[in-house]
């Protein structure tokens, strides 16, 4: 137990805070979908707020501020894969524009059978 | 044999092998929902038309389980911060709201689940349902998980406290890390099913 009782009491305060912001950013979150926004300004605004809260919750509830470089460096090893594995679909999706694409159905018959 | 570097860090590292194990499981669990949160882009960007979340699931219901489980989430990190007080009573307050708040939240969840059956929505129904069925539902097994581990370490669990303080408030930092990793991940789905 390194640290002394009026820190842990000090970080006990900021937690309140932490939870208090948390709260007001969740009521935040559904008051912005009673803007009239764009779907993707929409989409991203919901995004930052969900972002910002996620943020909240991993610094200081996970103590990731002030973490061991171990432990950031898997984390940033993590998002990297992360990143690659939500920007695969984007950029397949990205390589159709211009052409009509659906979600293959696994029922349907293919264009050459229907030909024949 | 005893497992090292349970309690004191290891030199290379600085951490205690529990610490880093728990931040390595949380990577892969990230993969996890990574895997499925793509899956749900992909789906969305490539359909022809896709449902607002708000006309099919109920939004005041949605954000009132978000806010239960961000309470549990603050509840368990006091856990921790009463075990660093030396508070063992503190500690079993906290950790039983924790618990209680995660059973409040599973069992909105299920009422929730119920009244979409009752209409006939079932994950079959459409692309919108499955993959909302598939991730709370996978999110609501973690939550069981949590409960599961938290339960144990307010009961008997809890007596490691008379022997060995330390290693109880890492194992209860660990299961803290996890628990907030499980309100994290629903940060994310409540406006992606439920505003989006």
């Amino acid at each position: 137990m390194s640290e002394n009782v009026d820190e842990i009491r000090a970080h006990i305060k900021l937690y309140w805070k932490i939870g208090a912001a948390l709260m007001v950013l969740t009521v935040v979150t559904v008051a912005i979908t009673f803007i009239d926004f764009s779907v993707p300004i929409a989409i991203f605004v919901a995004l930052v707020v969900a972002a910002t809260k996620g943020s909240l919750v991993a610094s200081y509830f996970m103590h990731l501020i002030g973490e061991r470089k171990w432990i950031l460096g898997t984390l940033l090893l993590t998002v990297l894969f992360f990143l690659v594995l939500i920007f695969i679909p984007i950029m397949g999706h990205s390589d159709t524009y211009g052409r009509h694409v659906t979600v293959p159905n696994a029922n349907a018959e293919s264009p050459s059978e229907v030909a024949h | 044999m005893d497992i090292p570097y349970i309690v004191q860090e290891r030199p290379d590292t600085g951490l205690t092998n529990v610490k880093l194990g728990i931040w390595l499981f949380l990577a892969s669990e990230v993969m996890l929902f990574g895997g499925l949160f793509s899956t749900y882009i992909l789906l969305r960007i490539n359909a022809v038309d896709w449902p607002l979340g708000s006309d099919i699931l109920n939004v005041p219901i949605g954000t009132f389980n978000t806010v239960v489980l961000i309470s549990s989430s603050v509840t368990m990190v006091m856990c921790y911060a009463a075990l660093k007080l030396d508070d063992l009573a503190g500690y079993k307050k906290y950790m039983a709201a924790t618990i209680g708040l995660s059973v409040l939240f599973l069992g909105v969840k299920l009422y929730e689940y119920v009244d979409k059956f009752s209409h006939g929505d079932y994950p079959s129904g459409s692309t919108f349902l499955a993959i909302y069925f598939t991730l709370t539902g996978l999110h609501a097994l973690h939550i069981v998980s949590g409960v599961v581990v938290n339960g144990y370490f307010l009961g008997p669990g809890a007596a490691l406290w008379n022997t060995n303080k330390e290693q109880f408030i890492n194992r209860i930092e660990a299961a803290g890390l996890y628990w907030h990793f499980v309100d994290l991940v629903w940060i994310f789905l409540f406006p992606v099913l439920y505003l989006l």
